[in-house]
C-alpha cells in the first residue's frame, strides 16, 4: 500500500526545494514535497542575512557563481509574481582599514568577472555621504547596487503556496527514511508516513543532503554546519541604514555585515564557526560579543541596548567544497542537489531551473501545463493599510478590526488567513513567519497568550495541543488544578 | 470627519486609566471615555488575583479584581463611555484619535487625552540570553495570564530569572498550583521587588533566591530542558567555574518593566530616556497640550494605589484642560535629579502650583543605601526640605510632599535639585 503515488518527490522543504517545486509545478506531472519540520523554511533558509547576492563576490567559474548570478536576474519578476517582501536596496563594501582599501580593486575585478557589471569604487568622502553614520575610519569602499533585501521565509512560502496551487502536494511533518530502488531505477521512497510511489527522487535536503544521498549510496561527501549567530535591532534604535554594509570579506566569510530588513529593522551578523551538531541552533555569549564588536567597526553607534532578539543559523558546508547538482547514473531518477552554500537563498530558483533542465535531460518528460498560474497573492499587511484600506477591510471582514499583535499591529484576520491558506500555519512560529505576529519590541509578549488559542480553535485541538514549532514544543502543559476539578 | 467628539478620552483602563477618567468626570468634563483594548475593564489588575491592592486607598487588603472592581462601579456610577475591544493605533497632536474594534474604524476628537497605557515586560531578546530557543521561555506576567486568565499551566519546573514583583508573586502562585520552583537569580545585590513579596512569596514558601547570579545558557531543543546560571562579579560578568545547570521546563523572567509609549510618540510626546516616560508637569500633562499622561506609562510605580493616586492628579487636570482648553502656567521650575537620584518626577514644576496644595515629588534612587540617608530637596543651592529614610534602594520609590508654606522658599529660584545623602 501505498501512502501517494507521483512521478517527482522533492527531499526537502528549505529555500531550494520550494523553489524546485514551483518550477515542476509547471509542467504535466505529478509533484510531492517531504518536508521533516512542521513548516516549509524552518531551518537554514530563514536563519541567514536575508540578503539577495549579485554573485560580485563568488568564486569565479564555479556552478555558484554561475547560478547565483543568473538568480539574481530573477528576482524582479519573481517578487512580482510571487509577492513576496524584497527591494533593491544595494550594498556598500567597506573598507576601514588601509590594508583592506588595497583589497577592494582585485574584489572589482572579481566582480566584472563573474558578470555583475555595475560595481564601482567609493571614496572616504563619498561613502560617508552615503552613509553619514559609519565609522570615521573608513578609507572607501566598493559600490554594488543590485544587492537586495528579501525575507527568505516569505520568500519561500510563497513558492510553496504557488505550487501547491498548481497541484504540488506538500507533505510536512514527514521524515525520509529510505529510498528504494530496483535494478538500478528509484522506485519509492520510504517516510515516517508512508511509502510514496515515485520514478524521480530530488534530494534538496540542504544540511542533511549527506544522509539522504547515503539511502542510495552515493554519497562521496560530507555536510558539516557553520553556525552564524546575528542580532536583530528595534525598528527604532537611534541610527538607520540604507544600504547593506558590508565588510570586506575574508578566506573564510563574507564577516559580520549589518543590512536593514525588509520590516524595517537592522539585521547585524554573523559570526561563522564550525560545528558538529546539525541543529545546534543556540546563540553564544561569545558569538554575539564577536558580532557586536565586528559590527561596531563599522557602526560605531550599534549596541546590545537596542537588539529586541537574536538567533542563529547554520550553512551546511560541503567537503569538498562547491555546489553540486548531478544526475546519478547508478540510481536512474535520482538527482542530488549538494554544497549550496550560504549563497541558497539567493540561488534558488536558478538551482531550481538548473535541476529541471538536467532531469529533462537525463529523461524526465516535461511538457508545459496550459493552466499553469505563476502568481500567488499575499494580503496586504494591516500595518501597511491606508485608513481607507482599513475601514473597506473592516467592512468586509470584522477580523480586521482584532488586533492580535500590539507591536507589528497583526490581525485575527491575517493570522486566520495563516491558518487557513494551502500551506496552512500549525504553530506559533509559523503564524509568526506569516504575519509578523511576535518579531516586534515584545517579543509575543502580547501575541503569545493570544494566537495559541486561536489556533486550538481554529484547528480543532486541546490548546496543549499548540507547539512553537512543531511536536515537543507545546506552549502549555495542562489545566490548572482547579480548571482540573471543574 | 471624526464620528465622535469628547471632553476627555483616556487610554487604558488598568488602575491608572479609572481613576484619570473618574477624576476628569469629578472635575466637570461631561463626555469622558475609556478606550480598552482587552475585552474588560481593569487592565492587567484582572489577573492580579493576589491581595496587596488598596492598602493605602482603601485601608484594606484587597485582589486586584476586587480593587478594580471598585473604581469600576465608579466610572459605571458617573456615566463614563466606555469601548472595550478596541485599540488605539494613532494619535495626533492635534488630539484626534484613530481606534479599531471588532468590524469598526473610528476617528475621534479630543479636547484632552489621557496616555494611561501602563508598561509592558521586559523580554529575553532585550537581555540577549544566550542559549537555544525553545518553547517554555515566558514573562512573568505572561505565565499570569496563561494561569489566571485562560486557566493553563505553562509548565510543571521552573526557574525564575529577575526578582520583580510579578516574578516573585508568581513564584508562590506555581507553588500553590503544585509546580515546582527550582530557584530565583538576581543579577543584582538586592532584591529588584518589595520586600513584602519577597517574605511573602519567597522565604513563607521556601523557594531558594540567588543575589548576584544571571542565566547564562538555556537548554533544549524543542522545550526547556535546563537553564545554566552562574554567579557574577560587580561588572555583572558571570565568574567562571560558579556555572550550575537547573533542570527545568519553564525560564520565567521577572526583569524589569517598561513604560508602553509607541502611542505617545505617534501624538508628538517628548520622553525622557531615563524613565522611558514622557516628560511631564506636575499636572501630568506632557509637551503637548492637552495630552496628560498616568501611572506606569510614565514610570513604574511600585504600589496601585499609587497609579490610582497619579490617575486621579492626571484627570483631574485633563479635566480642567477640556472645559477651559487652556494651558497651564509657563512659569516652570526645573526638577533635576542630583547625587544618587536616578530621575525624579515631575520634569517641571510651576511654583505657584504649590498655592492651590501640596506637590509630591516622586524619586528614585541610583543605587542602594542600606544606612539612614536624609533626601534633600534644594532650591538654587538652599535646602527647601528634608526626609529621612531609614535606608534606600532603586527597587522602592521615594515620595516627598512639598506642603505650600514652602512657596516661599522656591519662588524665584531657577531649579529645584534633589539629591540623596548618608546621614553623618
Amino acid at each position: 500500500m501505498y501512502l501517494w503515488k507521483t512521478d517527482v518527490v522533492i527531499i526537502g522543504g528549505g529555500s531550494v526545494g520550494c523553489a524546485i517545486a514551483r518550477e515542476l509545478s509547471r509542467f504535466q506531472l505529478k509533484s510531492v514535497l517531504v518536508e521533516k519540520n512542521e513548516d516549509v523554511c524552518a531551518l537554514t533558509g530563514k536563519a541567514n542575512s536575508a540578503i539577495i547576492h549579485t554573485g560580485f563576490d563568488a568564486p569565479v567559474g564555479s556552478l555558484e557563481a554561475k547560478l547565483v548570478v543568473a538568480a539574481r536576474r530573477m528576482y524582479d519578476q519573481l517578487a512580482q509574481e510571487l509577492d513576496f517582501p524584497y527591494q533593491v536596496v544595494g550594498a556598500l563594501l567597506v573598507a576601514v582599514t588601509k590594508e583592506q582599501w588595497q583589497l577592494l580593486p582585485e574584489l572589482q575585478r572579481k566582480a566584472l568577472r563573474n558578470g555583475v557589471f555595475d560595481v564601482h569604487l567609493l571614496g572616504r568622502e563619498r561613502v560617508l555621504a552615503i552613509e553619514p553614520e559609519l565609522s570615521d575610519q573608513v578609507y572607501g569602499g566598493l559600490a554594488i547596487p543590485r544587492e537586495s533585501i528579501v525575507s527568505p521565509y516569505e520568500m519561500a512560502i510563497a513558492m510553496a503556496e504557488n505550487a501547491i496551487a498548481n497541484g504540488v502536494k506538500f507533505f510536512l511533518g514527514t521524515r525520509v527514511t529510505g529510498i528504494e530502488t530496483t535494478g538500478g531505477t528509484v522506485q519509492a521512497v520510504s517516510t515516517t508516513r508512508g511509502k510514496i510511489k515515485t520514478s524521480w527522487v530530488i534530494n534538496a535536503a540542504g544540511m542533511y543532503c549527506d544522509e539522504v544521498a547515503q539511502m542510495v549510496g552515493e554519497c562521496d561527501f560530507t555536510i558539516t554546519p557553520r553556525r552564524g549567530e546575528f542580532f536583530i535591532m528595534d525598528k527604532e534604535a537611534p541610527y538607520k541604514l540604507r544600504h547593506i554594509i558590508l565588510p570586506v570579506p575574508t578566506r573564510i566569510s563574507k564577516g559580520i555585515l549589518i543590512s536593514p530588513t525588509v520590516s524595517g529593522n537592522l539585521l547585524v551578523g554573523p559570526t561563522a564557526e564550525d560545528i558538529e551538531d546539525k541543529s545546534d541552533t543556540r546563540v553564544t555569549v561569545a558569538g554575539l560579543a564577536q558580532v557586536m564588536t565586528g559590527a561596531q567597526k563599522l557602526l560605531p553607534a550599534l549596541s546590545s541596548a537596542h537588539t529586541i532578539t537574536q538567533y542563529a543559523g547554520l550553512r551546511p558546508v560541503r567537503h569538498p567544497e562547491g555546489y553540486t547538482v548531478e544526475a546519478s547514473r547508478q540510481n536512474r531518477g535520482y538527482i542530488g542537489i549538494s554544497g549550496v552554500r550560504s549563497t541558497g537563498v539567493t540561488s534558488a530558483p536558478a538551482v531550481a531551473a538548473y535541476v529541471r533542465d538536467l532531469a529533462e535531460e537525463v529523461g524526465l518528460k516535461l511538457i508545459p501545463r496550459s493552466n499553469f498560474n505563476p502568481l500567488r497573492r499575499q494580503l496586504k499587511p494591516f500595518a501597511s493599510m491606508t485608513y481607507q484600506e482599513r475601514a473597506a477591510a473592516i467592512k468586509v471582514d470584522p477580523h480586521w478590526g482584532h488586533v492580535v499583535c500590539r507591536c507589528e499591529h497583526v490581525t485575527e484576520a491575517e493570522v486566520l488567513r495563516a491558518i487557513h491558506s494551502p500551506l496552512g500555519a500549525r504553530s506559533l512560529d509559523a503564524i509568526k513567519r506569516r504575519t509578523r505576529a511576535g518579531m516586534g519590541r515584545c517579543q509575543g509578549g502580547f501575541c503569545g497568550v493570544r494566537i495559541p488559542f486561536i489556533l486550538a480553535r481554529e484547528l480543532g485541538i486541546p490548546v496543549e495541543a499548540v507547539t512553537k514549532k512543531g511536536p515537543g514544543s507545546e506552549i502549555l502543559v495542562g489545566p490548572i488544578r482547579g480548571e482540573m476539578m471543574r | 470627519m471624526p464620528e465622535k467628539k469628547c471632553d476627555v478620552v483616556v487610554i487604558g483602563s488598568g488602575p491608572a486609566g479609572l481613576a484619570a477618567a473618574i477624576a476628569a468626570k469629578e472635575r466637570g468634563a461631561e463626555d469622558v471615555l475609556i478606550i480598552e483594548r482587552g475585552e474588560e475593564l481593569g487592565g492587567i489588575l484582572i489577573q492580579c488575583i493576589h491581595t496587596g491592592f488598596g492598602l493605602e486607598i482603601f485601608q484594606e487588603d484587597l485582589t486586584g479584581p476586587e480593587y478594580a472592581q471598585r473604581f469600576i462601579d465608579r466610572v459605571e456610577g458617573l456615566g463614563v463611555e466606555t469601548m472595550l475591544g478596541t485599540m488605539v493605533l494613532d494619535i495626533t497632536p492635534a488630539r484626534r484619535l484613530y481606534a479599531i474594534q471588532w468590524g469598526r474604524l473610528l476617528e475621534i476628537e479630543a479636547r484632552a487625552i489621557v496616555l494611561a497605557m501602563g508598561c509592558r515586560e521586559r523580554s529575553r531578546g532585550a537581555l540577549a540570553i544566550p542559549g537555544t530557543r525553545p518553547a517554555g521561555i515566558y514573562t512573568a506576567g505572561t505565565a499570569q495570564r496563561f494561569i489566571e486568565i485562560e486557566g493553563y499551566m505553562p509548565g510543571e519546573r521552573f526557574a525564575i530569572l529577575g526578582s520583580g514583583d510579578i516574578g516573585m508573586i508568581m513564584a508562590r502562585r506555581l507553588v500553590f498550583e503544585g509546580a515546582r520552583v527550582e530557584r530565583m537569580v538576581e543579577v543584582l545585590p538586592y532584591v529588584g521587588g518589595l520586600v513584602r513579596n519577597y517574605v511573602q512569596c519567597l522565604v513563607d514558601y521556601d523557594i531558594p533566591l540567588q543575589l548576584q547570579h544571571t542565566v547564562i545558557d538555556v537548554k533544549g531543543r524543542d522545550r526547556v530542558e535546563a537553564v545554566v546560571s552562574a554567579q557574577v562579579d560587580d561588572n555583572f560578568q558571570p565568574i567562571p567555574g560558579s556555572e550550575e545547570t537547573i533542570p527545568c521546563d519553564t525560564l520565567l523572567l521577572s526583569v524589569g518593566l517598561i513604560p508602553e509609549n509607541e502611542l505617545s510618540k505617534k501624538a508628538g510626546v517628548e520622553l525622557d530616556p531615563l524613565t522611558g516616560g514622557p516628560y511631564v508637569d506636575e499636572t501630568m500633562q506632557t509637551n503637548v497640550p492637552g495630552i496628560f499622561a498616568a501611572g506606569n506609562v510614565v514610570h513604574v510605580y511600585d504600589l496601585a494605589d499609587w497609579v490610582t493616586e497619579a490617575g486621579y492628579l492626571a484627570g483631574r487636570h485633563a479635566g480642567e484642560y477640556a472645559i477651559h482648553q487652556r494651558r497651564g502656567s509657563e512659569r516652570k521650575l526645573r526638577v533635576i535629579a542630583g547625587d544618587n537620584v536616578h530621575h525624579v518626577l515631575p520634569h517641571v514644576l510651576d511654583p505657584l502650583s504649590l498655592e492651590r496644595g501640596p506637590q509630591e515629588l516622586q524619586l528614585r534612587v541610583q543605587w542602594p543605601v542600606e544606612a539612614p540617608v536624609w533626601v534633600n530637596v534644594e532650591a538654587n543651592g538652599k535646602l527647601v526640605k528634608r526626609k529621612t529614610e531609614r535606608y534606600v534602594r532603586p527597587s522602592e520609590m521615594i515620595r516627598i510632599k512639598l506642603p505650600p508654606e514652602d512657596h516661599g522658599k522656591i519662588v524665584g529660584a531657577k531649579e529645584l535639585s534633589v539629591r540623596v545623602e548618608e546621614k553623618s
